[in-house]
């Protein structure tokens, strides 16, 4: 169904030599250069050495081209694509496609917030300030802690600049991961701490029911950091996390947890509610959208009393000379720019638009409405899973679940999501996509039902789940 | 009075005295309107969306349903949309003019580069989607992987780093993995004193020791220091090239010699790719890694903060030890390298930097860019960028100290210093100066080797008019400043705030709202 031609582009060099973006005109360069006191442009680049400077364009590559020759260019690319919202879709593991209202995009397009920078200069940067103490606030809120921060890059990072700021605040150097935290969060980790020398316990999940909280806690000696737990995890299985709370303070660790599904928490306890020290999470799922994997939007939050081992930017109520409230950048001896090689992390830019997304959305939902999605997405995944598991040949392996299970087929999933995929189905995310190393749990397949899913959808996923597996 | 007969004046009584502007009783005036929080006008009943009704089922939450109030408040959508526009009319951008902070590139944003992005075929894509389906994505990382290949003269390049300063973390990390590789255990990173924050950051969050190499009077890396430096402990050399002073590193070449005898690499901060882009190939100057900034050179919008996006250009000998996920083309497809594949012909691989992709939102706007721009193009643009900072440098030189002016040419971006101001003047005062003036701040105290830096990177998009414009504000200001006008000291006047109390925000830090005590509530 998709034409996998690819378009080849060719520059369209008009004959005057104007490009759109540059402003200059030759009469103009000249009377700067005369200022200047250089005979040409070449003579500014005096200080590059001969042998590296460049006599003309890079060759083999195209001239400039025309606004419409460049969307033209683009669009046959992006229709070399299946997107969300032309096929049934049941993707989620990390990303989650939910109805994003119109106003959020018309919103963070007004130049004010898509064009300004970081907000150093806070006399003019008031309505990026304000913004992200709202969702600083929000963030706290529905996480359940006392303090959240300006935005990470995504889910993962935040993870992995959790298990250090546990390192930090515990002195210890290991950290027990759960088997249900998404496998590409412990490959972020993994490969940061080879670095950094952190000890990392984890083990691929199993195809069961409940949770691996017991086994977590019964991992957690003195040694230990912290564990790191996501909620609902991997396979969509929702575990009280108060017990491992507990068990890691008893013995001076920390309880990190992940939300990679946000939306979860206008319906389940909040992980800062259940004892969690440091809350981090993936916030795409309000406001950002899917853009196949970036940007997203990392969130961290934590108790107060940690907070100045929090990494990334933090803005703060203050008043300006006149005794105005206003909102500046603070505690900022946290951050490289001031502490360089001492500081908590090296983030600098962050995912200020994504925070501002996610807070206009959270905004437009408000409590009343987060809560009213929140039950929607369960109740069509309820309905689906139930539709689901009667189709021969699969089986549910969720008892709790939000938006999300897991199915175990009578075969290979990774298969199955090819061939439903050929039909035109985005089926789910394969367990043997997600853990190639982990072969016994190959038959798993992740399915997300969020209120984007018709009763319609449903059906055709599990008419073409009964044909692939007969 | 010009009055029709209902009464109305039609023309304005000739105002004299501007002194006693009046006080609303709002607060606001006229088009600048003081907005409340969320917190302080919404409610948790109110919500600007409508949904279909959740189907009854048997909740399967696992007994662990919310009941507490989670506390978040809901508008109406036109509350909204005001809440939000009303606040960004307290914002400077580009938008509205010249932006000329020093190393942040901030040039114009396309709005082709937006619209491109949110075509559904990029915009609505799960990063796990089949790659069947996907062919088209990854075709565009490709290709944006091609021209950045070719643009920097450099062997491959790692696309998912997140930023710059992430693009940092997988270019040492590259580094530590072939040292590795080879069996050679490497503890330090020399960073010039005058790098990004970011630089020494990094480095020391992947588990490395941070020296500093002192700068030559004229503002450039003490090559001497550093090959007395180099030895068989320093694991590569942490260059920004042009570097934050505004200068090219004309030694950066016989440096690079210099590390690659001794065994180490060369990390080039790419920050200020802008200045080069099309004239001088990083490649050619030996450099093994290097990130680009695609929110600074390629004009992705910088959003108040992010997201950013920085891929790596590496070296034939850093290549093996790219991080996954990669997209490779296998004959007419293009095919997503991840941990399920990469074990047969990518096992150096250091590993995964992010859940997903990188940036992709960003590398169709980069994409969109650069093609409008092409080859003559981009040389266009590192020409006039550097025309732009140096007609701003020989604009202003005569009225503001320019500690390097007789270095020869600057780049991108013009730096001055406080030399000269009047006794308790200082760089702030020009800036908060330049807010009334109606321009955004130069990026102000770096770098640090300067005392009361000001540096103005004006980028390649702004018109001789603009600049004129920046230059008659600035130098009126530098004659304030050196006269030693006390209203300066109270600027900005004209923005939604006048100058905040950072200290007060650090010594009693408020990072959320609460609820006002009735006390409160009552004042």
């Amino acid at each position: 169904m998709i034409n996998n031609v690819i378009p080849a582009f060719a520059g369209v060099t008009k004959r005057d030599n104007i490009m759109r973006y540059l402003p200059l005109t030759d009469s103009d360069r000249q009377e700067m250069l005369s200022v200047i006191g250089a005979a040409s442009v070449d003579d500014l680049f005096v200080d590059v050495p001969a042998e590296a400077r460049l006599s003309d364009k890079i060759a083999g590559l195209p001239d400039h081209a025309s606004e419409l020759a460049v969307e033209r260019h683009m669009a046959a690319l992006a229709r070399q694509n299946l997107s969300a919202g032309e096929a049934p879709f049941f993707l989620g593991a990390g990303a989650y496609k939910h109805h994003v209202p119109a106003s959020v995009d018309h919103l963070i397009q007004r130049g004010e917030f898509l064009t300004a920078y970081t907000p150093y200069q806070p006399e003019i940067a008031q309505g990026t300030l304000q913004v992200l103490f709202e969702f600083q606030t929000q963030v706290a809120r529905l996480l359940g802690c006392d303090v959240a921060n300006a935005s990470m890059y995504d889910g993962s990072t935040a993870c992995w600049e959790a298990i250090g700021m546990a390192r930090r605040i515990t002195k210890r150097g290991k950290a027990i991961l759960s088997s249900g935290l998404h496998p590409h969060y412990v490959s972020v980790a993994n490969t940061m701490a080879r670095f950094t020398g952190d000890a990392l316990v984890h083990e691929a999940p199993t195809l069961d029911a409940a949770t691996d909280i017991d086994a977590l806690i019964a991992g957690i000696d003195k040694d230990t950091s912290c564990v790191v737990v996501q909620y609902p995890d991997i396979l969509g299985r929702i575990a009280d996390l108060t017990p491992l709370a507990e068990a890691a303070h008893a013995a001076g660790a920390l309880l990190v947890a992940v939300v990679t599904e946000p939306v979860a928490l206008g319906a389940i306890k909040a992980p800062g509610h259940m004892g969690a020290d440091i809350v981090v999470g993936e916030g795409q799922s309000i406001g950002v959208g899917l853009q196949f994997g970036g940007p997203y939007l990392g969130l961290f939050a934590c108790k107060q009393k940690y907070v100045r081992q929090m990494p990334g930017r933090l803005c703060g109520e203050t008043v300006d000379a006149a005794g105005k409230r206003g909102f500046v950048l603070t505690l900022s001896t946290r951050e490289q720019h001031i502490r360089r090689e001492k500081a908590t992390s090296n983030i600098c830019t962050n995912s200020g638009l994504c925070a501002l997304a996610f807070s206009i959305h959270m905004t437009l939902l408000g409590e009343r409405g987060l809560r009213e999605l929140a039950a929607l997405n369960h109740g069509l995944a309820v309905q689906a899973a139930d539709r689901l598991a009667r189709v021969p040949g699969v089986k549910l392996l969720n008892e709790s679940f939000f938006n999300e299970f897991t199915l175990i087929l009578s075969k290979d999933a990774r298969e199955v999501v090819r061939n439903l995929a050929d039909k035109g189905v985005l089926g789910g995310v394969s367990l043997g996509r997600l853990f190639p190393d982990a072969p016994q749990i190959g038959n798993g397949l992740v399915v997300a039902v969020t209120e984007t899913v018709t009763a319609e959808d449903v059906e055709v996923l599990a008419k073409a789940l009964e044909e692939e597996l007969a | 009075m010009t009055m029709l007969k209902e009464g109305r004046p039609t023309a304005p009584q000739a105002v004299t005295e501007t002194a006693s502007i009046p006080a609303t009783a709002t607060g606001n005036r006229a088009l600048m309107l003081e907005e409340a929080l969320i917190f302080e006008i919404g409610s948790t009943d109110t919500t600007g969306v409508d949904l279909a009704d959740a189907p009854k089922v048997e909740s399967r939450l696992g007994n662990l349903a919310r009941a507490d109030s989670i506390g978040l408040p809901g508008l109406s959508e036109q509350e909204t949309v005001r809440h939000y526009t009303r606040l960004s009319r307290q914002n400077y951008a580009i938008d509205l003019g010249l932006f000329p902070l020093g190393s942040c590139t901030m040039k114009h944003n396309p709005r082709l580069n937006e619209k491109v992005a949110r075509m559904p075929g990029f915009a609505d894509l799960h990063p796990l989607s089949p790659q069947s389906t996907v062919q088209g994505a990854l075709a565009v990382i490709h290709e944006l992987a091609e021209w950045l290949v070719k643009l920097t003269g450099m062997h491959s390049v790692a696309m998912s780093p997140k930023a710059g300063a992430h693009g940092e973390l997988c270019g040492l990390l590259a580094i530590r993995a072939a040292l590795e590789a080879r069996g050679d255990a490497r503890s330090v990173i020399l960073v010039p004193e005058s790098a990004h924050g970011t630089n020494p950051a990094t480095a020391a969050f992947c588990g490395y020791k941070v020296e500093d190499i002192p700068a030559t009077p004229d503002g450039r890396v003490d090559r001497a220091a550093l090959k007395a430096r180099l030895g068989p402990d320093v694991a590569a050399v942490m260059i920004t090239n042009p570097n934050t002073c505004g200068l090219f590193e004309r030694d950066m070449k016989t440096i690079s010699e210099a590390v690659h005898a001794a065994g180490a690499f060369v990390y080039c901060d790419g920050a200020n790719f802008n200045a080069i882009v099309g004239r001088v190939r990083p490649g050619d100057l030996g450099v093994d890694a290097m990130h680009i900034n695609l929110h600074k050179t390629f004009s992705t919008p910088h959003g108040g903060g992010g997201p950013g996006s920085g891929p790596v250009v590496l070296s034939q000998a850093l290549t093996p030890f790219a991080p996954l996920p990669f997209v490779e083309r296998q004959g007419d497809k293009f095919v997503l390298i991840e941990e399920e594949t990469a074990d047969e012909h990518h096992a150096a691989s250091f590993g995964r930097m992010v859940a997903f992709h990188g940036q992709m939102g960003m590398f169709t706007r980069a994409l969109t860019y650069i093609l409008s721009h092409g080859a003559d193009g981009l040389r266009q643009v590192a020409s006039d960028a550097v025309l732009n900072a140096n007609y701003i440098l020989r604009s202003l030189d005569d009225v503001l100290d320019a500690p390097f002016g007789s270095s020869g040419p600057c780049m991108h971006e013009a730096l001055f210093s406080d030399k000269g101001l009047a006794e308790g003047f200082t760089t702030l005062d020009i800036a908060k100066g330049l807010i009334d003036e109606g321009f955004h701040p130069m990026t102000m105290y770096f770098p640090l080797v300067v005392h009361g830096a000001m540096l103005v990177e004006p980028t390649e998009t702004e018109s001789k008019a603009a600049l004129d414009q920046f230059i008659l504000a600035l130098r009126s200001l530098a004659g304030r400043a050196k006269a030693g006008d006390e209203a300066l000291k109270g600027a900005p006047y004209f923005a939604p705030r006048r100058r905040l109390d950072e200290t007060l925000a650090a010594r009693k830090p408020v990072l959320t709202w609460t609820e006002p005590t009735q006390a409160e509530a009552a004042e």
